[in-house]
């Protein structure tokens, strides 16, 4: 299999932030995942998705370390992913699960002081960090606070702080919204979209998919083995041909000849209602003002035309329900 | 020591001031265990023999003896389950945090209370003896063989029910269970003890040293076969395959 490549944009003299091949990882006879190759570049968002039990969780741990490969090789933050190189690959890469895993009888200081610790910032730093940490996340009136007596939503903005206090260069978000309501999600989502900034590397692990496509430079679609990986434009260009809806008052009484004569036209055919009709065209921005000539030339009444819209969730069903 | 390790036991320090039932199985269980021995031998007879005393006063060693072994089982037993049950083991398996480093935080962090427990039980008694207790107790009790067993077997004791706490605590998926299991895997060692303090084997200074280095060996070998044990694969994916 051929490793996907990170974008030419994304990637660097330097090694990309991940690169898998043909990872794979098993409990006994049950297969976690197969076969997995790609390439995510410092600094990209990258998602990584798929349903219940396609290994997301475990492609996570496996490329943390937590958890060793069956087969298959990987390099995570310029390390190879074997034997001797865990602890090293601990200190570049960080974690936040879809719980913040805090202790909840300590304040959320004491903890961020232990997670501080555990990675070897300096003592007469940590402080420091601590606070710019928890301002990035917007908790620094509650470091003082119990981490039991926060709300989830604050709860899991105390689990970034903890993910970015050794500022790591590749940082494993799995599921980080579950559980989370509305409000609190977006506030997450906004936190990721703001360390793009930082440059720092995010693996993405999400169920959600409009927050996919917003957040992520590249997805992966998976479900046990890579299914599909690209940018969400790629992908939906992948699955759906462009094109274009035409709506009139009436049906037309010989679409083909009306379609037909469009040059950069490929095909037509009904949509949802009458007189909807989906034309396909492989560029739609400019074959919309020929198809609009020729609907009005042909004397039909054209209600709106308008470019076909694709959804990620809509080419994610459609590659997830192929693979069934 | 590596600074990890410091780290780990400092913060299990701060989660015991938090956590009310190792404040009070640390703070209750030796407070209990006092008022039973003052119970038992302080009132025995002046001029009791030392038949007489053999049972009572062995049963008040063995039960200072049993500190270093019960406390720190029951904080143990707690150190890898309690992780779990927080659902904090996997965000701290995921630092740099060596399996070597975290289990030696947590063993250290779960002797010292244990230790300084039974020290301070032993002294208060003794303290206690020294001004209610007839003479021919306290002449039982605060003896050098005495004072060696507390000095090198409570410390190696206390080693003792950790490593195995810990070792039950890796294998187990309940903490009361992983608790019971600790103590009963303790029992060996305290029938042992049982037998020196209730003089079936006579105490002497070389006989505790003994056993204290005997225990002291069982401790290096059981703790390396804790670090062995310790996989993370099986703690992560127990959970789930439960």
């Amino acid at each position: 299999m051929v490793t996907v490549p990170a974008p030419s944009g994304s990637t660097t003299a330097r090694p990309p932030a991940l690169l898998v091949e043909r990872l794979t990882k098993r409990f006994g006879d049950r297969s976690a995942f197969e076969e997995l190759s790609f390439e995510v570049g410092w600094g990209e968002i990258f998602g990584f998705l798929g349903p219940n039990g396609a290994g997301k969780t475990s492609a996570v741990r496996v490329l943390s370390t937590l958890l060793p490969p069956t087969s298959g090789s990987a390099e995570v933050a310029g390390l190879a992913l074997e034997s001797g190189n865990e602890t090293e690959i601990r200190r570049r890469v960080c974690v936040l699960t879809d719980y913040p895993g805090l202790y909840l009888k300590l304040s959320v200081r004491d903890n961020l002081e232990f997670f501080a610790g555990l990675y070897g910032l300096p003592r007469p730093q940590t402080q420091a960090r601590i606070d710019e940490c928890a301002a990035a996340v917007g908790i620094e009136d509650r470091l003082d606070d119990f981490a039991g007596s926060l709300s989830r939503g604050l709860l899991q903005r105390a689990g970034i702080a903890r993910a970015l206090l050794p500022e790591p260069g590749l940082l494993f978000l799995d599921e980080p919204t579950t559980g989370l309501d509305p409000v609190a999600a977006t506030d997450v989502r906004e936190i990721v979209s703001g360390l793009r900034l930082r440059g720092t590397t995010v693996f993405l692990t999400t169920h959600r998919l409009d927050e996919a496509e917003s957040l992520c430079d590249r997805v992966a679609i998976v479900n046990t083995r890579l299914v599909s990986v690209g940018t969400p434009a790629e992908i939906k260009a992948r699955i759906f041909p462009r094109a274009l809806e035409v709506r009139l008052r009436e049906a037309l009484p010989d679409p083909a000849a009306v379609f037909g004569s469009v040059d950069g036209v490929s095909g037509w055919r009904n949509g949802r209602g009458t007189g909807v009709y989906i034309v396909d065209a492989g560029d739609p921005e400019a074959v919309a003002p020929v198809v609009a000539r020729a609907v009005v030339e042909s004397g039909a009444a054209l209600l709106r035309l308008t470019q076909v819209e694709r959804s990620l969730e809509d080419a994610y069903l459609e590659l997830v329900e192929g693979e069934r | 020591m590596s600074s990890r390790v410091l780290v780990v036991i400092r913060k299990e320090f701060r989660e015991y001031r938090r956590n009310r039932f190792i404040l009070v199985t640390m703070a209750g269980l030796p407070i209990v265990l006092l008022a039973l021995l003052v119970a038992e031998t302080f009132a025995l007879p002046a001029g009791a023999s030392e038949a007489t005393l053999r049972r009572p006063v062995g049963e008040a060693l063995l039960f200072l003896q049993l500190i270093p072994v019960m406390l720190p089982t029951t904080i143990a037993a707690y150190a890898v389950m309690g992780e779990r049950e927080q659902r904090t083991l996997e965000t701290v398996l995921t630092t740099p945090v060596t399996d070597r480093e975290l289990l030696a935080g947590k063993m250290i962090a779960a002797v010292i209370p244990a230790v300084v427990i039974a020290w301070l039980l032993f002294g208060v008694y003794v303290g206690l003896a020294e001004i209610f207790a007839p003479q021919v107790v306290l002449e039982q009790i605060w003896t050098v063989d005495q004072a060696v067993a507390m000095a090198l077997l409570a410390p190696a004791l206390a080693g003792f029910g950790i490593v195995v706490g810990v070792l039950v605590s890796l294998r187990s998926s309940d903490f009361r269970v992983a608790q019971q299991l600790a103590v009963l895997a303790s029992a060996p060692v305290i029938g042992f003890v049982a037998l020196i303090t209730f003089r079936v084997l006579d105490p002497s200074v070389g006989l505790y040293a003994a056993a204290a280095a005997v225990v002291f060996l069982m401790d290096a070998v059981f703790w390396n076969v804790g670090v062995r044990l310790f996989s993370r694969e099986r703690l992560l994916t127990a959970r789930a395959a439960r």
